[in-house]
């Protein structure tokens, strides 16, 4: 076989590697699905889905076979380009938030030097696809919910990235796999007091970035029936589905690698699969914790979750961001 | 409204700002089929243009055609949600009418089952309630399995007395048409000192919350001069500070024989309604007891067993029976030309008074609190529509 050029080669490798994490990712989403269902109804005291395979355990399968088979139907006074493109434009940042993430070391798609900015942009752009779903259904509720997804995104984009400043400022780096490195004597959560706040603002602010429930406005079921998703039916129900899902176990994953330590735990040293564990593992600790916030609190309304925001998170992280930044200063410099 | 307005309305609004939706007949967070037209500028409800009218049976004609054995099975399904008192009132007016003896057991057999239906009736109000302001995929679906799994233990005491689960056909004109098994009473006390104990839950979860509190206070306030002026009543009425409770007003089927509380809030909003129930589920517990402690002994009616649908005539005249029902006041009234079927009959659904307040209290809410304050006023259809 002749060399082929290194660009060649880099190019088939990366697709290699994508198409093997897009799979995993998506294998994932699917079955975090039947772990949240669980968790809940163990919650409720119910038992979750139980009937297809052991202790239910294909029924994801079952789910996706049954979304796969739903006749598609497209509203007739629906924008139909715009309604038939918005799964998917939703989908791609939602997947593509995965390309930096470092999950264990050596092992990621692309460990970009501006790994965590590139993260929060492309997360932040989800929220195109939303409008486009919520203009392109020409259904009201949908308007309504998207008109409040737009206020929510761009009320907690801030809070969030300046939260995800606070391990960049530790590290001293963008970098996802500097900013893991830099935790492995002590993991950020356990930097008392400002790490540990900076993980509690953390979740909050992924609650209303994934638009969970306290903050689920802009789904919202009880008022606005299904929100933006309310016209969509079978595979780009589906996608959505997906979309959201995979957000949601992106942000986890980031949360367990900006503030518990990435891929530290025993053994990680010598193989990079304990590596990947350990943060899968971690980043299921923190999908948890959501899921339990998910299933414990009720729904506040559009202007509170407003009013938190600008005058509670905002100012707040703010000043977290600036404490942590003096105190960096006077411990000697960036990355310790 | 006719359409032709309604068109106008719609026109008339129509600056580009504002948003006409429709809130049901089909609708996940309508307590059965209401549509409620809204219309928003943003977030905010400018106009509220209720539609009633989808669940009409015709009610009050069948309770013309059907006899006084008939009827009772029928009135259960006006409110179906607390079958016991609607069924209560109607065998009242009967007896009022007729000028029909109920023997002391049959009273407080009465009273335990109208008790123990407010109890289900409200695990069912609180479950649905949080699920409007939570949704199916949040928390207020875990306080609504919570509540639905303490109602159906209630729902299997009435299984175990009557047979049935929701539409009982538990009275009959003169007392009651069943006896307590054995044993019922004791698994009734076990029960209910369960349901108080889990009562404690769910306030401890719902009141330590800042978003229930958030959704809840300030939100929906009813003024006790409006109140008084729409003539709402049962737990609204008593949350905007009127201490209005027919079991203590007018005290019918010996309630004069118990100890109770009637809870009064003077918060108007959500919160105090949800208070008041809160303090009711109590009450009744307590209610349940006492009857229970004191439950004499002899018939439990003043009339044979039933043996043929036309056999219980009701003597000429007229008159208006009321009763305290989960929902407020339910009251029957019955004309009766001395024959088997009354000659006329009108409901007073409690549903249906309260419902009347939501054109007051919606305008100028956000579209969020629509069905907070549509959950808190508690409505069933059944009643509403008859």
């Amino acid at each position: 076989m002749p060399a082929l050029p290194p660009m060649v080669m880099d190019a088939v490798n990366a697709f290699i590697v994508g198409f093997i994490v897009l799979n995993v990712i998506v294998g994932m989403v699917t079955y975090v699905t039947l772990l949240e269902r669980k968790f809940a109804a163990r919650m409720q005291s119910r038992i979750g889905p139980y009937r297809v395979g052991p202790h239910g355990l294909l029924q994801p399968i079952a789910d996706a076979l049954k979304l796969m088979m739903k006749e598609d139907v497209v509203p007739r006074q629906a924008d139909r380009s715009v309604y038939n493109l918005a799964p998917i434009v939703f989908l791609v940042p939602c997947m593509l938030i995965f390309a930096t993430l470092p999950f264990a070391p050596g092992l990621g798609i692309a460990d970009l030097n501006i790994g965590i900015l590139f993260f929060l942009a492309i997360s932040a752009m989800e929220i195109v696809g939303l409008f486009m779903a919520g203009w392109g259904s020409n259904n009201k509720y949908a308007l309504l919910s998207v008109m409040r997804a737009v206020n929510q995104i761009i009320s907690y984009d801030l809070p969030f990235i300046f939260v995800a400043l606070v391990p960049v400022l530790l590290a001293g780096s963008l970098r996802l796999s500097d900013i893991a490195a830099a935790q492995a004597g002590l993991w950020n959560v356990a930097w008392f007091p400002l790490g540990t706040i900076a993980f509690l603002f953390y979740i909050v602010v992924t609650l209303a970035a994934e638009n969970r429930v306290p903050f689920d406005i802009l789904e919202a079921e009880s008022e606005l029936v299904a929100g933006f998703r309310v016209e969509y039916s079978g595979m780009k129900f589906a996608l959505i589905q997906l979309g959201e899902y995979a957000h949601m176990i992106g942000t986890s994953f980031l949360g367990a690698l900006l503030f518990l330590g990435a891929w530290a735990g025993p053994w990680a040293d010598g193989s990079p699969w304990w590596g990947a564990l350990w943060f899968t593992l971690k980043a299921m600790f923190v999908f948890l914790v959501v899921t339990w916030i998910r299933w414990s609190f009720v729904r506040i309304r559009a202007d509170q979750i407003l009013a938190i925001s600008w005058k509670l998170l905002l100012p707040a992280s703010l000043l977290l961001l600036m404490a942590t930044a003096v105190v960096v200063a006077l411990q000697g410099g960036a990355g310790g | 409204m006719d359409p032709e307005a309604r068109k106008v309305i719609e026109l008339g609004y129509g600056g580009s700002e504002r948003l006409t939706m429709n809130m049901g007949p089909q609708h996940p967070s309508a307590h059965g089929v209401f549509r409620a037209i809204l219309t928003l500028e943003g977030e905010t409800v400018v106009a509220v243009d209720a539609v009633i009218g989808y669940l009409h049976r015709c009610h009050e004609k069948l309770g013309e055609s059907l006899t006084y054995t008939q009827y009772p099975s029928i009135a259960s399904k006006t409110d179906y949600v607390a079958a016991m008192t609607s069924e209560l009132a109607y065998v009242r007016a009967a007896e009022m009418v007729g000028k029909v003896e109920v023997p002391r057991r049959a009273q407080y057999l009465r009273v335990i089952v109208a008790e123990l239906q407010r109890i289900a009736s409200h695990c069912l109000w609180l479950g649905t309630w949080c699920m409007d302001m939570g949704g199916a995929l949040g928390g207020g679906a875990t306080v609504f399995l919570y509540c639905i799994r303490e109602r159906e233990w209630v729902l299997d005491l009435f299984e175990a007395l009557v047979g049935a689960r929701l539409l009982y056909g538990f009275h009959q004109v003169g007392g009651t048409r069943y006896d307590i098994p054995a044993g019922w009473a004791q698994k009734c006390r076990e029960t209910i000192a369960l349901i108080e104990k889990r009562l404690d839950e769910y306030e401890d979860m719902l009141e330590g919350n800042a978003f229930f509190l958030a959704r809840t206070q300030g939100v929906g306030g009813i003024s006790r001069e409006l109140a008084q002026t729409v003539g709402i009543s049962g737990p609204l009425i008593r949350g905007s500070g009127v201490s209005y409770d027919i079991r203590r007003l007018e005290p019918y089927s010996s309630y004069e024989d118990f100890d109770f509380k009637v809870p009064v809030e003077t918060g108007g909003d959500c919160y105090a309604r949800y208070r008041v129930r809160m303090v009711e589920f109590r009450e009744s517990i307590n209610i349940v007891r006492q009857a229970l402690d004191g439950l004499p002994e002899g018939p439990i009616s003043s009339r044979p067993g039933v043996k043929s649908v036309g056999q219980v005539r009701v003597a000429k005249g007229e008159g208006y029976a009321r009763v305290e029902g989960a929902r407020g006041e339910v009251g029957c009234y019955l004309i009766s030309d001395g024959g088997a079927k009354p000659y006329r009959m009108k409901w007073r659904g409690a549903s249906f008074s309260n419902l009347s307040i939501l054109p007051h209290i919606l305008i100028g809410t956000r579209v969020a609190d629509v069905v907070a304050i549509m959950g808190s006023v508690d409505p069933v259809f059944g009643e509403v529509d008859r």
